[in-house]
């Protein structure tokens, strides 16, 4: 006998007359509370067993929400970073240290300039010595190839727009030969890290993915185990979702008791990170604090775990109980 | 109230089990049936509940064409139906209140009227001490029993028992088919399947007997 759609709980109603639609109406809610009420207690009758199943959900749930956090995180502390660019004005060869300071002077005035630093040609061409092991070979030149530079720090109050258009201003300037904005690493941060947003969205989706099999499983069993009854309340009258509902509950109990727990595992691990952290932080003379996923973070998780439940046992119900047929 | 027009069943091994079978049963009548295993007693039971249609002919219950009931109504007209079962089928898991109530539960009554009825249902079977027991602790009579009224707790229309008294003592067996001649005479339509002639043969109702599928007595002629 195929069994193909099942009724909806309320669909018989068309012909019926108005008392006995508030009627049904408040048998199906009641029927409601008995399958959650019934449920719940099944769950919490093997607390062992449904222990398990609640961790294994929790941390498949709790891994990617730590990862997000600690991106979250990481973006905060990207972005408190102290003023983050430069730009570096090269000067044309001909123009001399007395004139380089006097630009720097003048530029230093601007509202726009934080602060200038001068680095002259002999003092680059000696860091460059240095730096480079090629002291000798650059002692032979005739001319120092460098020319004068000068490191301009913007007005902190500046976003990266005003400091582009600050850089072209500068590099309109006479003197200036060249002037490059030192932006580089910070979009090779940016880029990092949306690489990592994006990877926790795929592992996320994965273990999301594993939430719904691992718990459309446990529905099945539980299915299982009670074939007998199913087909017992199918002979006496028991329309599909009636025989539905306690097991849609039971992956509802299971989905949010994983989201607590793995509420509770994020908050320990913050927990457990947030000395460390904070000494860091203090000896960089930050007031970087950890930040956490927080009671609404908490709440979301639980309704999350909730809603993958509830997927995995309709994934279960729907493909194995309209097989059960009494014979 | 439950009539068979020329009805076949044939199940798709090639098997007949039941040919061109007609016959009608009154309102408030006690009707056996009976028949060597194999006859098609099961088989006519089930038409009657849904769990298999026809493969011709019609089958009307309470005036109602069941080739006209979708397969998402089919709930809802086996709720108008009490069986009782062989092998009484159960929850061994429930005591047995909770066994007796599941019809009532699944038809959404409310937790009072559920215990009003139960206790009736209990009470009409002799059972009113035991409704917190297990069925496990109950004997065989008394399992039996608890079925019937579980059959019978939700006012049915048409009462259908299959082999009630298969696995019964004769005393025993004489005990429940007065409960079932007690439900016929308020009104309910009872349909017996039973294949202990002594004991139905004495109980002077009327007999369908079917042998290989056909109907040979108490039919429409």
């Amino acid at each position: 006998m195929s069994r193909a759609r099942s009724d909806r709980p309320r669909g018989e109603g068309a012909s019926l007359s108005r008392a006995r639609m508030a009627d049904q109406y408040r048998a199906w809610l009641r029927h409601h509370r008995l399958s959650a009420a019934e449920s719940l207690q099944r769950v919490l009758e093997r607390p062992f067993s449904s222990l398990m199943t609640w961790l294994v959900i929790g941390i498949a749930l709790a891994l990617p929400v730590g990862l997000s956090v600690t991106l979250d995180n990481a973006a905060e502390l990207s972005a408190r970073w102290e003023s983050p660019t430069q730009i570096s004005l090269f000067l044309h060869t001909d123009v001399d240290a007395a004139a380089a300071a006097e630009l720097a002077q003048a530029l230093e005035r601007s509202a726009e300039v934080a602060q200038v630093h001068l680095v002259s040609r002999d003092d680059a061409l000696a860091e460059f010595g240095a730096l480079s092991g090629f002291a000798e070979v650059l002692a032979e030149l005739d001319d120092n190839p460098l020319p004068n530079l000068l490191l301009v720090t913007p007005a902190p109050r500046l976003d990266q727009d005003a400091v582009r258009t600050l850089r072209d201003n500068l590099d309109k300037r006479d003197k200036v030969d060249e002037a490059v904005l030192d932006m580089q690493w910070l979009q090779r941060l940016n880029s990092l890290m949306d690489l990592g947003r994006r990877m926790v969205m795929a592992v996320g989706a994965l273990l999301l993915v594993g939430v719904i099999l691992i718990l459309g499983n446990t529905i099945r069993l539980a299915i299982e185990n009670r074939r007998d009854e199913i087909v017992i309340v199918k002979l006496v009258g028991g329309s599909n979702p009636f025989v539905r509902r306690p097991f849609l509950y039971t992956g509802l109990w299971y989905g949010v008791g994983g989201g607590l727990v793995a509420g509770l595992v994020v908050n320990a691990a913050l927990w457990y990170l947030q000395g460390p952290v904070g000494e860091l932080a203090r000896l960089y003379q930050s007031g970087f604090e950890l930040r956490g996923p927080g009671i609404m973070g908490v709440l979301n998780l639980v309704i999350i775990g909730g809603l993958l439940g509830l997927a995995g046992a309709w994934l279960a119900v729907s493909r194995h109980l309209a097989a059960i047929v009494p014979r | 109230m439950i009539s068979f027009e020329r009805v076949s069943k044939r199940y798709p091994e090639g098997h007949d089990a039941l040919r061109e079978v007609s016959f009608d049963i009154a309102r408030d009548d006690l009707v056996f049936l009976t028949g060597h295993s194999g006859a098609g007693k099961s088989t006519l039971m089930r038409l009657i509940m849904l769990m298999d249609r026809p493969t011709r002919g019609k089958v009307v219950v309470d005036g109602r064409d069941l080739s006209t009931v979708s397969n998402r109504r089919i709930p809802g007209h086996r709720r108008q139906i009490g069986v009782v079962f062989q092998n009484h089928q159960l929850l061994f898991d429930r005591n047995v209140f909770d066994n007796v109530a599941l019809p009532l539960v699944i038809s959404g009554y409310d937790h009072r009227e559920v215990g009003r009825r139960v206790r009736a249902a209990l009470d009409k079977v002799g059972l009113l001490k035991r409704e917190r027991a297990m069925p496990v602790t109950l004997s065989g009579g008394e399992q039996q029993r608890v079925g019937i009224a579980r059959a019978v707790v939700g006012r049915p229309k048409i009462l259908l028992a299959d082999e009630p008294t298969g696995n019964l003592d004769p005393e025993l067996s004489a005990e429940i088919m007065q409960l079932f001649e007690s439900f016929s005479q308020v009104g309910v339509t009872v349909l017996i399947a039973s294949h202990d002639l002594a004991l139905i043969s004495r109980l002077r109702h009327r007999i369908l007997t079917l042998r290989e599928g056909r109907l040979v007595t108490g039919g429409l002629l």
